[in-house]
Protein backbone atom coordinates (compact mmCIF):
# COMPACT_ATOMS: atom_id res chain seq x y z
CA UNK A 1 0.00 0.00 0.00
CA UNK A 2 2.84 2.34 1.13
CA UNK A 3 6.51 2.37 -0.55
CA UNK A 4 9.18 4.51 0.47
CA UNK A 5 12.16 4.06 -1.80
CA UNK A 6 15.55 5.20 -1.01
CA UNK A 7 14.40 7.86 0.67
CA UNK A 8 16.69 10.70 1.82
CA UNK A 9 16.22 13.38 4.05
CA UNK A 10 19.16 16.40 4.37
CA UNK A 11 19.27 19.34 6.40
CA UNK A 12 21.88 21.85 5.97
CA UNK A 13 24.21 22.66 8.97
CA UNK A 14 27.17 24.67 10.08
CA UNK A 15 29.61 21.38 8.84
CA UNK A 16 28.24 20.99 5.54
CA UNK A 17 25.07 18.81 4.61
CA UNK A 18 23.84 16.37 7.56
CA UNK A 19 21.62 13.35 6.68
CA UNK A 20 18.41 13.23 9.36
CA UNK A 21 17.32 10.03 7.25
CA UNK A 22 19.81 7.54 4.72
CA UNK A 23 18.09 5.72 1.85
CA UNK A 24 15.04 4.67 3.98
CA UNK A 25 13.37 1.90 2.40
CA UNK A 26 9.78 0.37 3.48
CA UNK A 27 6.49 -1.90 2.20
CA UNK A 28 3.83 -1.26 4.43
CA UNK A 29 1.11 -3.51 3.33
CA UNK A 30 -2.40 -2.99 3.59
CA UNK A 31 -4.68 -3.57 6.89
CA UNK A 32 -1.40 -4.01 9.22
CA UNK A 33 -0.16 -1.99 12.33
CA UNK A 34 3.20 -1.43 11.81
CA UNK A 35 5.45 0.20 14.92
CA UNK A 36 8.03 2.36 14.29
CA UNK A 37 10.78 2.48 17.26
CA UNK A 38 14.06 3.30 17.71
CA UNK A 39 16.92 5.47 19.94
CA UNK A 40 15.49 8.58 20.72
CA UNK A 41 16.92 11.10 17.48
CA UNK A 42 17.30 8.31 15.09
CA UNK A 43 14.71 9.59 12.68
CA UNK A 44 11.37 7.90 13.30
CA UNK A 45 9.09 11.21 13.25
CA UNK A 46 11.06 12.21 10.29
CA UNK A 47 9.93 8.92 8.31
CA UNK A 48 6.08 9.70 9.59
CA UNK A 49 6.51 13.30 8.09
CA UNK A 50 7.78 12.36 4.71
CA UNK A 51 4.54 10.03 4.64
CA UNK A 52 2.04 12.70 5.14
CA UNK A 53 3.94 14.98 3.51
CA UNK A 54 5.09 17.50 5.94
CA UNK A 55 8.79 16.95 5.08
CA UNK A 56 9.77 16.61 1.21
CA UNK A 57 12.58 14.01 1.22
CA UNK A 58 15.92 15.16 -0.59
CA UNK A 59 15.96 12.01 -2.75
CA UNK A 60 13.83 9.06 -3.02
CA UNK A 61 10.03 8.34 -3.73
CA UNK A 62 6.52 7.96 -1.96
CA UNK A 63 4.36 5.61 -3.57
CA UNK A 64 0.66 5.09 -2.04
CA UNK A 65 -1.59 2.59 -3.85
CA UNK A 66 0.43 2.48 -7.05
CA UNK A 67 0.76 6.03 -7.34
CA UNK A 68 3.70 7.82 -6.63
CA UNK A 69 2.87 10.70 -4.20
CA UNK A 70 6.68 12.24 -3.25
CA UNK A 71 5.21 15.38 -5.11
CA UNK A 72 1.95 15.94 -3.11
CA UNK A 73 1.38 18.27 -0.26
CA UNK A 74 -0.11 17.81 3.11
CA UNK A 75 -4.00 18.43 1.68
CA UNK A 76 -3.58 15.97 -1.35
CA UNK A 77 -1.86 13.66 0.35
CA UNK A 78 -4.99 13.91 3.16
CA UNK A 79 -7.56 13.74 0.33
CA UNK A 80 -6.24 10.49 -0.56
CA UNK A 81 -6.59 8.88 2.88
CA UNK A 82 -3.44 9.52 4.87
CA UNK A 83 -3.74 10.63 8.46
CA UNK A 84 -1.59 12.08 10.95
CA UNK A 85 -1.62 12.34 14.71
CA UNK A 86 0.65 15.03 16.00
CA UNK A 87 3.28 14.09 18.58
CA UNK A 88 2.50 17.77 20.19
CA UNK A 89 -0.57 18.54 19.00
CA UNK A 90 -1.38 22.49 18.06
CA UNK A 91 -4.21 24.43 20.05
CA UNK A 92 -6.57 26.69 18.58
CA UNK A 93 -8.25 29.90 20.14
CA UNK A 94 -11.38 30.22 19.76
CA UNK A 95 -12.10 26.99 17.80
CA UNK A 96 -13.86 24.52 19.74
CA UNK A 97 -13.51 20.78 19.78
CA UNK A 98 -16.94 20.15 18.17
CA UNK A 99 -15.54 22.41 15.01
CA UNK A 100 -12.44 20.62 15.22
CA UNK A 101 -14.29 17.23 14.96
CA UNK A 102 -16.50 18.01 12.24
CA UNK A 103 -13.36 19.69 10.40
CA UNK A 104 -11.84 16.28 10.54
CA UNK A 105 -15.41 14.30 9.30
CA UNK A 106 -15.59 17.23 6.55
CA UNK A 107 -18.80 17.63 8.39
CA UNK A 108 -20.49 14.11 8.26
CA UNK A 109 -23.32 14.44 10.25
CA UNK A 110 -23.60 10.72 10.04
CA UNK A 111 -20.69 10.66 12.81
CA UNK A 112 -21.59 11.01 16.35
CA UNK A 113 -18.94 13.75 17.05
CA UNK A 114 -19.88 12.13 20.77
CA UNK A 115 -19.04 8.33 20.04
CA UNK A 116 -15.62 9.61 18.36
CA UNK A 117 -15.12 11.33 22.09
CA UNK A 118 -15.63 8.31 24.09
CA UNK A 119 -13.98 6.36 21.91
CA UNK A 120 -10.84 7.88 23.25
CA UNK A 121 -12.02 8.12 26.77
CA UNK A 122 -13.45 11.86 26.94
CA UNK A 123 -16.88 12.33 28.29
CA UNK A 124 -18.67 13.66 25.16
CA UNK A 125 -20.79 16.62 26.65
CA UNK A 126 -18.03 17.78 28.51
CA UNK A 127 -15.76 18.61 25.88
CA UNK A 128 -17.72 19.51 22.63
CA UNK A 129 -17.60 22.92 23.49
CA UNK A 130 -15.03 23.58 24.96
CA UNK A 131 -12.28 25.07 23.30
CA UNK A 132 -8.95 23.32 22.07
CA UNK A 133 -7.10 26.16 23.42
CA UNK A 134 -4.77 26.22 27.26
CA UNK A 135 -7.86 24.92 29.26
CA UNK A 136 -7.37 21.66 27.84
CA UNK A 137 -4.56 19.55 29.53
CA UNK A 138 -1.71 17.30 27.53
CA UNK A 139 -3.07 14.04 27.61
CA UNK A 140 -6.71 15.50 26.61
CA UNK A 141 -5.84 17.17 23.87
CA UNK A 142 -4.01 14.44 22.77
CA UNK A 143 -6.73 12.43 23.36
CA UNK A 144 -8.70 15.04 21.23
CA UNK A 145 -5.99 14.45 18.38
CA UNK A 146 -6.51 10.64 18.31
CA UNK A 147 -10.61 10.95 17.68
CA UNK A 148 -9.97 13.58 14.85
CA UNK A 149 -8.03 11.13 13.16
CA UNK A 150 -10.69 8.14 13.58
CA UNK A 151 -12.93 10.63 12.70
CA UNK A 152 -11.83 10.61 9.55
CA UNK A 153 -11.94 6.61 8.37
CA UNK A 154 -8.16 6.55 6.80
CA UNK A 155 -6.88 4.15 4.62
CA UNK A 156 -3.26 4.98 6.56
CA UNK A 157 -2.80 6.60 9.87
CA UNK A 158 0.01 7.84 11.32
CA UNK A 159 0.23 8.17 14.93
CA UNK A 160 3.66 9.68 16.40
CA UNK A 161 4.05 8.57 19.75
CA UNK A 162 0.76 8.72 21.09
CA UNK A 163 1.00 7.45 24.49
CA UNK A 164 3.48 10.64 24.98
CA UNK A 165 1.40 12.81 27.96
CA UNK A 166 -1.30 10.21 28.72
CA UNK A 167 -1.65 8.52 31.48
CA UNK A 168 -1.61 5.13 32.18
CA UNK A 169 -5.26 4.51 32.90
CA UNK A 170 -5.96 6.14 29.43
CA UNK A 171 -3.01 4.30 28.09
CA UNK A 172 -5.01 1.00 28.62
CA UNK A 173 -7.65 2.29 26.52
CA UNK A 174 -5.16 3.58 23.96
CA UNK A 175 -4.45 0.26 23.01
CA UNK A 176 -7.81 -0.73 22.65
CA UNK A 177 -8.63 1.78 20.16
CA UNK A 178 -5.97 1.12 17.95
CA UNK A 179 -7.20 -2.48 18.01
CA UNK A 180 -10.69 -1.05 17.29
CA UNK A 181 -9.70 1.52 14.60
CA UNK A 182 -7.81 -1.45 12.84
CA UNK A 183 -10.90 -3.56 13.09
CA UNK A 184 -13.37 -1.25 12.08
CA UNK A 185 -11.57 0.61 9.26
CA UNK A 186 -9.60 -1.71 8.24
CA UNK A 187 -7.10 0.88 8.31
CA UNK A 188 -3.25 0.30 7.99
CA UNK A 189 -1.62 1.89 11.28
CA UNK A 190 1.77 2.70 11.65
CA UNK A 191 2.64 3.70 15.25
CA UNK A 192 5.69 5.76 16.51
CA UNK A 193 6.57 4.25 19.86
CA UNK A 194 8.25 2.55 22.68
CA UNK A 195 5.76 0.86 24.84
CA UNK A 196 5.31 -2.67 24.79
CA UNK A 197 1.88 -2.47 25.06
CA UNK A 198 1.92 -0.65 21.43
CA UNK A 199 4.71 -3.06 20.81
CA UNK A 200 2.69 -5.90 21.49
CA UNK A 201 0.37 -4.58 18.60
CA UNK A 202 2.41 -4.65 16.25
CA UNK A 203 2.18 -6.73 12.68
CA UNK A 204 6.02 -5.58 12.41
CA UNK A 205 8.47 -3.56 14.12
CA UNK A 206 10.55 -1.28 12.11
CA UNK A 207 13.64 -0.71 14.01
CA UNK A 208 15.03 3.09 13.17
CA UNK A 209 18.26 3.99 14.27
CA UNK A 210 20.97 6.62 13.14
CA UNK A 211 18.45 7.59 10.14
CA UNK A 212 18.47 4.19 9.01
CA UNK A 213 16.18 0.80 9.23
CA UNK A 214 18.57 -0.84 11.07
CA UNK A 215 15.86 -4.29 11.31
CA UNK A 216 12.19 -5.21 10.54
CA UNK A 217 11.02 -7.59 12.49
CA UNK A 218 8.10 -9.45 14.15
CA UNK A 219 6.49 -8.31 17.46
CA UNK A 220 7.94 -11.58 19.09
CA UNK A 221 11.42 -11.70 18.06
CA UNK A 222 11.46 -8.03 18.76
CA UNK A 223 10.00 -8.68 22.38
CA UNK A 224 11.88 -11.73 22.74
CA UNK A 225 15.33 -9.56 22.15
CA UNK A 226 14.42 -6.85 24.49
CA UNK A 227 14.12 -9.95 27.20
CA UNK A 228 17.43 -11.41 27.05
CA UNK A 229 19.06 -7.93 26.85
CA UNK A 230 17.37 -7.00 30.20
CA UNK A 231 18.09 -10.64 31.74
CA UNK A 232 21.81 -10.02 30.44
CA UNK A 233 22.00 -6.16 31.82
CA UNK A 234 20.90 -7.90 35.01
CA UNK A 235 22.81 -10.58 35.47
CA UNK A 236 26.08 -8.22 34.21
CA UNK A 237 25.03 -6.33 37.18
CA UNK A 238 24.70 -9.29 39.84
CA UNK A 239 28.07 -10.71 38.47
CA UNK A 240 29.70 -7.23 38.90
CA UNK A 241 28.86 -6.90 42.71
CA UNK A 242 29.62 -10.54 43.19
CA UNK A 243 26.74 -11.74 44.39
CA UNK A 244 27.48 -14.68 42.13
CA UNK A 245 31.11 -16.29 42.43
CA UNK A 246 32.77 -15.27 39.14
CA UNK A 247 33.16 -18.74 38.05
CA UNK A 248 29.52 -18.64 38.02
CA UNK A 249 29.55 -15.71 35.56
CA UNK A 250 29.02 -16.24 31.92
CA UNK A 251 29.64 -13.19 30.21
CA UNK B 1 -37.10 54.43 4.80
CA UNK B 2 -34.94 51.61 4.53
CA UNK B 3 -33.62 50.18 1.35
CA UNK B 4 -31.14 47.48 0.45
CA UNK B 5 -28.39 49.17 1.16
CA UNK B 6 -29.19 50.05 4.62
CA UNK B 7 -30.29 46.78 5.25
CA UNK B 8 -27.90 45.21 4.51
CA UNK B 9 -25.50 47.39 6.40
CA UNK B 10 -27.90 46.78 9.70
CA UNK B 11 -27.92 42.98 9.26
CA UNK B 12 -24.03 43.50 9.40
CA UNK B 13 -23.99 45.26 12.45
CA UNK B 14 -26.37 44.81 14.41
CA UNK B 15 -27.99 41.57 13.20
CA UNK B 16 -31.56 42.85 12.28
CA UNK B 17 -33.45 41.61 9.40
CA UNK B 18 -36.02 44.33 9.51
CA UNK B 19 -36.92 46.39 11.89
CA UNK B 20 -36.00 44.98 15.68
CA UNK B 21 -38.78 44.06 18.64
CA UNK B 22 -38.78 46.08 21.43
CA UNK B 23 -36.82 49.41 22.02
CA UNK B 24 -35.10 51.18 18.97
CA UNK B 25 -33.87 54.48 17.46
CA UNK B 26 -32.04 54.15 14.07
CA UNK B 27 -30.27 56.94 13.00
CA UNK B 28 -29.58 57.20 9.12
CA UNK B 29 -27.03 59.94 7.64
CA UNK B 30 -26.44 62.09 10.79
CA UNK B 31 -30.73 61.88 11.44
CA UNK B 32 -32.99 59.28 13.34
CA UNK B 33 -35.43 57.99 11.19
CA UNK B 34 -37.24 55.50 13.02
CA UNK B 35 -37.96 54.94 16.66
CA UNK B 36 -39.93 53.05 19.41
CA UNK B 37 -39.86 52.51 22.78
CA UNK B 38 -41.55 50.37 25.35
CA UNK B 39 -43.20 50.51 28.65
CA UNK B 40 -40.03 49.91 30.45
CA UNK B 41 -37.78 51.58 27.96
CA UNK B 42 -37.85 55.20 27.27
CA UNK B 43 -36.35 57.38 24.29
CA UNK B 44 -35.74 61.15 24.27
CA UNK B 45 -33.79 63.45 21.65
CA UNK B 46 -31.25 66.01 23.53
CA UNK B 47 -31.84 68.95 23.20
CA UNK B 48 -28.23 70.07 23.44
CA UNK B 49 -26.67 68.41 20.98
CA UNK B 50 -27.45 65.53 18.97
CA UNK B 51 -27.84 62.35 20.28
CA UNK B 52 -30.33 60.72 22.51
CA UNK B 53 -30.79 59.97 26.07
CA UNK B 54 -31.99 56.19 26.80
CA UNK B 55 -33.73 55.62 30.46
CA UNK B 56 -34.43 51.57 31.14
CA UNK B 57 -36.87 51.15 34.46
CA UNK B 58 -35.49 49.98 37.29
CA UNK B 59 -35.89 46.27 37.52
CA UNK B 60 -36.00 45.94 33.59
CA UNK B 61 -35.92 42.18 32.95
CA UNK B 62 -35.25 40.84 29.27
CA UNK B 63 -35.52 43.51 27.35
CA UNK B 64 -33.33 45.11 24.74
CA UNK B 65 -32.51 48.31 22.98
CA UNK B 66 -31.52 48.65 19.07
CA UNK B 67 -29.46 52.21 18.44
CA UNK B 68 -27.59 51.64 15.33
CA UNK B 69 -26.63 54.05 12.95
CA UNK B 70 -25.68 54.15 9.51
CA UNK B 71 -24.18 56.05 7.16
CA UNK B 72 -25.09 55.69 3.34
CA UNK B 73 -23.62 58.84 1.40
CA UNK B 74 -20.21 60.12 0.79
CA UNK B 75 -18.87 62.93 2.75
CA UNK B 76 -21.21 62.84 6.18
CA UNK B 77 -19.24 63.60 9.15
CA UNK B 78 -21.92 62.52 11.49
CA UNK B 79 -21.22 63.08 16.20
CA UNK B 80 -23.56 61.42 18.26
CA UNK B 81 -23.86 61.90 22.16
CA UNK B 82 -26.18 59.09 23.29
CA UNK B 83 -26.62 58.54 26.85
CA UNK B 84 -28.32 55.37 29.02
CA UNK B 85 -29.55 54.91 32.60
CA UNK B 86 -29.72 51.61 32.66
CA UNK B 87 -31.80 51.34 36.08
CA UNK B 88 -31.03 49.89 39.31
CA UNK B 89 -31.63 45.72 39.27
CA UNK B 90 -32.62 45.74 35.66
CA UNK B 91 -30.58 42.93 33.25
CA UNK B 92 -30.94 44.30 29.45
CA UNK B 93 -28.96 44.22 25.92
CA UNK B 94 -27.90 47.30 24.36
CA UNK B 95 -27.05 46.26 20.67
CA UNK B 96 -25.20 49.68 19.23
CA UNK B 97 -22.97 49.54 15.85
CA UNK B 98 -22.30 51.46 13.13
CA UNK B 99 -21.87 50.38 9.12
CA UNK B 100 -20.81 53.09 6.74
CA UNK B 101 -21.40 52.49 2.73
CA UNK B 102 -19.40 54.58 1.19
CA UNK B 103 -20.12 55.04 -2.29
CA UNK B 104 -17.57 58.66 -3.52
CA UNK B 105 -14.44 59.38 -3.25
CA UNK B 106 -15.12 62.00 0.15
CA UNK B 107 -14.30 60.50 3.67
CA UNK B 108 -17.59 59.71 5.58
CA UNK B 109 -17.20 59.24 9.26
CA UNK B 110 -19.00 58.50 12.74
CA UNK B 111 -17.39 59.84 15.74
CA UNK B 112 -20.07 57.92 18.32
CA UNK B 113 -19.75 59.42 22.47
CA UNK B 114 -21.71 56.52 24.73
CA UNK B 115 -22.45 57.72 28.68
CA UNK B 116 -23.76 54.99 29.94
CA UNK B 117 -24.80 55.19 33.91
CA UNK B 118 -25.69 50.97 35.02
CA UNK B 119 -27.26 51.33 38.30
CA UNK B 120 -27.13 49.17 41.26
CA UNK B 121 -26.96 45.44 40.66
CA UNK B 122 -28.26 46.28 36.67
CA UNK B 123 -26.99 43.89 34.34
CA UNK B 124 -25.84 44.81 30.57
CA UNK B 125 -24.51 43.44 27.66
CA UNK B 126 -23.34 45.90 25.00
CA UNK B 127 -22.53 44.47 21.61
CA UNK B 128 -20.84 47.27 19.15
CA UNK B 129 -20.00 46.47 15.24
CA UNK B 130 -18.36 48.54 13.08
CA UNK B 131 -18.48 48.14 9.45
CA UNK B 132 -17.36 49.79 6.03
CA UNK B 133 -18.67 48.58 2.56
CA UNK B 134 -18.77 50.51 -0.87
CA UNK B 135 -16.39 51.04 -3.99
CA UNK B 136 -15.37 54.40 -3.82
CA UNK B 137 -12.09 55.49 -2.52
CA UNK B 138 -13.44 57.49 -0.04
CA UNK B 139 -11.96 56.46 3.77
CA UNK B 140 -14.70 55.16 6.16
CA UNK B 141 -13.81 56.17 10.13
CA UNK B 142 -15.51 55.26 12.51
CA UNK B 143 -14.21 56.40 16.35
CA UNK B 144 -16.24 55.59 19.12
CA UNK B 145 -16.07 56.77 22.67
CA UNK B 146 -17.86 55.17 25.21
CA UNK B 147 -17.39 55.89 28.99
CA UNK B 148 -19.28 53.56 31.72
CA UNK B 149 -19.63 54.25 35.46
CA UNK B 150 -20.98 50.78 36.99
CA UNK B 151 -22.85 50.93 40.55
CA UNK B 152 -22.42 48.38 43.29
CA UNK B 153 -22.85 45.23 42.44
CA UNK B 154 -23.62 46.20 38.42
CA UNK B 155 -22.41 43.83 35.82
CA UNK B 156 -21.22 44.72 32.37
CA UNK B 157 -20.43 42.81 29.28
CA UNK B 158 -19.20 44.93 26.31
CA UNK B 159 -18.42 43.21 22.88
CA UNK B 160 -17.05 45.00 20.41
CA UNK B 161 -16.25 44.03 17.15
CA UNK B 162 -14.98 45.69 13.64
CA UNK B 163 -15.86 43.40 11.51
CA UNK B 164 -13.96 44.82 8.35
CA UNK B 165 -13.82 47.52 5.97
CA UNK B 166 -13.20 50.50 8.55
CA UNK B 167 -9.92 52.18 6.98
CA UNK B 168 -9.62 54.43 10.12
CA UNK B 169 -10.68 53.87 13.63
CA UNK B 170 -10.03 55.38 17.09
CA UNK B 171 -11.35 53.32 19.95
CA UNK B 172 -11.61 55.39 23.12
CA UNK B 173 -13.00 52.82 26.08
CA UNK B 174 -13.47 54.17 29.71
CA UNK B 175 -14.99 52.44 32.54
CA UNK B 176 -15.10 53.09 36.74
CA UNK B 177 -16.15 49.57 38.68
CA UNK B 178 -17.54 50.45 42.37
CA UNK B 179 -18.40 48.26 45.24
CA UNK B 180 -18.39 44.22 43.58
CA UNK B 181 -18.72 44.87 40.18
CA UNK B 182 -17.85 43.08 37.15
CA UNK B 183 -16.67 44.27 34.00
CA UNK B 184 -15.90 41.70 30.82
CA UNK B 185 -14.60 43.11 27.68
CA UNK B 186 -14.26 41.00 24.68
CA UNK B 187 -12.96 42.86 21.86
CA UNK B 188 -11.90 41.81 18.43
CA UNK B 189 -10.31 43.81 15.73
CA UNK B 190 -9.30 42.86 11.70
CA UNK B 191 -7.53 45.46 9.73
CA UNK B 192 -6.55 44.89 6.10
CA UNK B 193 -5.27 46.62 2.97
CA UNK B 194 -3.61 50.12 4.84
CA UNK B 195 -5.80 50.61 7.68
CA UNK B 196 -5.21 51.73 10.60
CA UNK B 197 -6.66 51.06 14.51
CA UNK B 198 -5.87 52.13 17.49
CA UNK B 199 -7.69 50.96 21.15
CA UNK B 200 -7.49 52.63 24.37
CA UNK B 201 -9.66 51.03 27.10
CA UNK B 202 -8.96 52.39 30.80
CA UNK B 203 -10.91 50.49 33.70
CA UNK B 204 -10.68 51.68 37.20
CA UNK B 205 -10.78 49.42 40.13
CA UNK B 206 -12.32 51.53 42.58
CA UNK B 207 -14.75 49.11 44.42
CA UNK B 208 -13.74 46.56 46.81
CA UNK B 209 -13.96 43.40 44.97
CA UNK B 210 -14.19 44.65 41.92
CA UNK B 211 -13.54 42.80 38.79
CA UNK B 212 -12.44 42.95 35.22
CA UNK B 213 -11.15 40.78 32.62
CA UNK B 214 -10.50 42.21 29.25
CA UNK B 215 -10.08 39.98 25.80
CA UNK B 216 -8.62 41.85 22.99
CA UNK B 217 -8.03 39.79 19.89
CA UNK B 218 -7.23 41.53 16.38
CA UNK B 219 -5.90 40.35 13.08
CA UNK B 220 -3.57 42.45 11.78
CA UNK B 221 -3.09 41.64 7.66
CA UNK B 222 -1.69 43.36 4.37
CA UNK B 223 0.10 47.10 5.68
CA UNK B 224 -2.58 47.58 8.08
CA UNK B 225 -1.48 48.98 11.76
CA UNK B 226 -2.88 48.45 14.65
CA UNK B 227 -2.32 50.31 18.47
CA UNK B 228 -3.34 49.12 21.66
CA UNK B 229 -3.66 50.56 25.24
CA UNK B 230 -5.39 48.53 27.40
CA UNK B 231 -5.03 50.24 31.28
CA UNK B 232 -5.91 48.96 34.20
CA UNK B 233 -5.81 50.45 38.07
CA UNK B 234 -6.60 48.85 41.21
CA UNK B 235 -7.79 50.85 43.51
CA UNK B 236 -9.26 48.67 46.18
CA UNK B 237 -9.36 45.02 46.99
CA UNK B 238 -9.69 44.05 43.38
CA UNK B 239 -9.28 41.55 40.55
CA UNK B 240 -8.07 42.38 36.74
CA UNK B 241 -6.83 40.58 33.85
CA UNK B 242 -5.95 41.68 30.79
CA UNK B 243 -5.45 39.48 27.72
CA UNK B 244 -4.17 40.24 24.37
CA UNK B 245 -3.63 38.45 21.53
CA UNK B 246 -2.56 39.41 17.63
CA UNK B 247 -1.85 37.59 14.89
CA UNK B 248 0.06 39.35 12.48
CA UNK B 249 0.39 38.63 8.49
CA UNK B 250 2.32 40.51 5.69
CA UNK B 251 3.76 43.81 6.48
CA UNK B 252 1.55 44.74 9.06
CA UNK B 253 2.17 46.35 12.23
CA UNK B 254 1.38 45.62 15.27
CA UNK B 255 2.24 47.22 18.98
CA UNK B 256 0.37 45.89 22.51
CA UNK B 257 1.00 48.48 25.40
CA UNK B 258 -0.94 46.42 28.08
CA UNK B 259 -0.40 48.66 31.91
CA UNK B 260 -1.47 47.47 35.25
CA UNK B 261 -0.88 49.98 38.33
CA UNK B 262 -1.64 48.77 41.81
CA UNK B 263 -2.95 51.49 44.02
CA UNK B 264 -4.30 49.03 47.05
CA UNK B 265 -1.78 45.92 48.32
CA UNK B 266 -4.97 44.05 47.75
CA UNK B 267 -5.01 44.88 44.48
CA UNK B 268 -4.69 41.67 41.71
CA UNK B 269 -3.52 42.45 38.27
CA UNK B 270 -2.70 40.62 35.13
CA UNK B 271 -1.80 41.26 31.97
CA UNK B 272 -0.55 38.68 28.82
CA UNK B 273 0.37 40.11 25.58
CA UNK B 274 1.18 38.01 22.20
CA UNK B 275 1.61 38.90 18.72
CA UNK B 276 3.01 36.38 16.22
CA UNK B 277 2.12 34.80 13.18
CA UNK B 278 -0.48 31.43 12.60
CA UNK B 279 1.52 29.07 13.71
CA UNK B 280 2.90 26.53 11.62
CA UNK B 281 1.54 23.16 13.43
CA UNK B 282 -1.92 24.55 13.33
CA UNK B 283 -1.73 24.68 9.30
CA UNK B 284 -0.56 21.65 8.70
CA UNK B 285 -2.87 20.18 11.09
CA UNK B 286 -5.62 21.21 9.30
CA UNK B 287 -4.13 20.53 6.15
CA UNK B 288 -3.31 17.28 7.29
CA UNK B 289 -7.19 16.82 7.62
CA UNK B 290 -7.79 18.10 4.14
CA UNK B 291 -8.12 21.69 4.44
CA UNK B 292 -6.26 23.90 1.50
CA UNK B 293 -3.54 26.04 2.84
CA UNK B 294 -6.24 29.31 2.70
CA UNK B 295 -8.92 27.08 4.14
CA UNK B 296 -7.10 26.48 7.01
CA UNK B 297 -6.08 30.16 7.18
CA UNK B 298 -9.40 31.17 6.70
CA UNK B 299 -10.49 28.70 9.59
CA UNK B 300 -8.05 29.63 12.18
CA UNK B 301 -8.39 33.36 11.82
CA UNK B 302 -12.41 33.03 12.07
CA UNK B 303 -12.05 31.07 15.30
CA UNK B 304 -9.06 33.48 16.25
CA UNK B 305 -11.76 36.35 16.12
CA UNK B 306 -15.07 34.93 16.78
Amino acid sequence: MLKLKDITLSVEGEQGNFNILKNINLSLQKNKIYVITGPNGGGKSSVAKIIMGIYQPTAGEVLFEGQNITGLDITERAKLGIGYAFQNPPRFKGIKVRELLELATGKNKEINLCDLLMDVGLCAQDYLDREVNTSLSGGELKRIEIATIIARNLKLAVFDEPEAGIDLWSFQKLAETFENIHAKYQTTIVIISHQERILKLADEVIIIANGEVAEITSKESFLADIVKRDMDCLCSKVCDKGVIPSAQCNR
Amino acid sequence: MLNAIDKALLEAVADLHDIPQGAYNIRKNGVGINRATTANINIVTKGDKPGIDVFVKPFTKGESVHIPVILSAEGLEDVVYNTFEIGEGSDVLVVAGCGIHNPGSKKSQHDGVHDFYVRKGARMKYVEKHYGQGEGSGEKILNPKTLIEVEEGGVVELEMVQIRGVDRTKRDTQVILHKNARLVVVERLLTYRDQTAESLINVDLVGEDSTAQIISRSVAQDQSRQVFHLNMRGKNRCRGHIQCDSIIMGQAKVSSIPEITAFHSDAQLIHEAAIGKIASEQLTKLMSMGLTEKEAEETILHGFLK
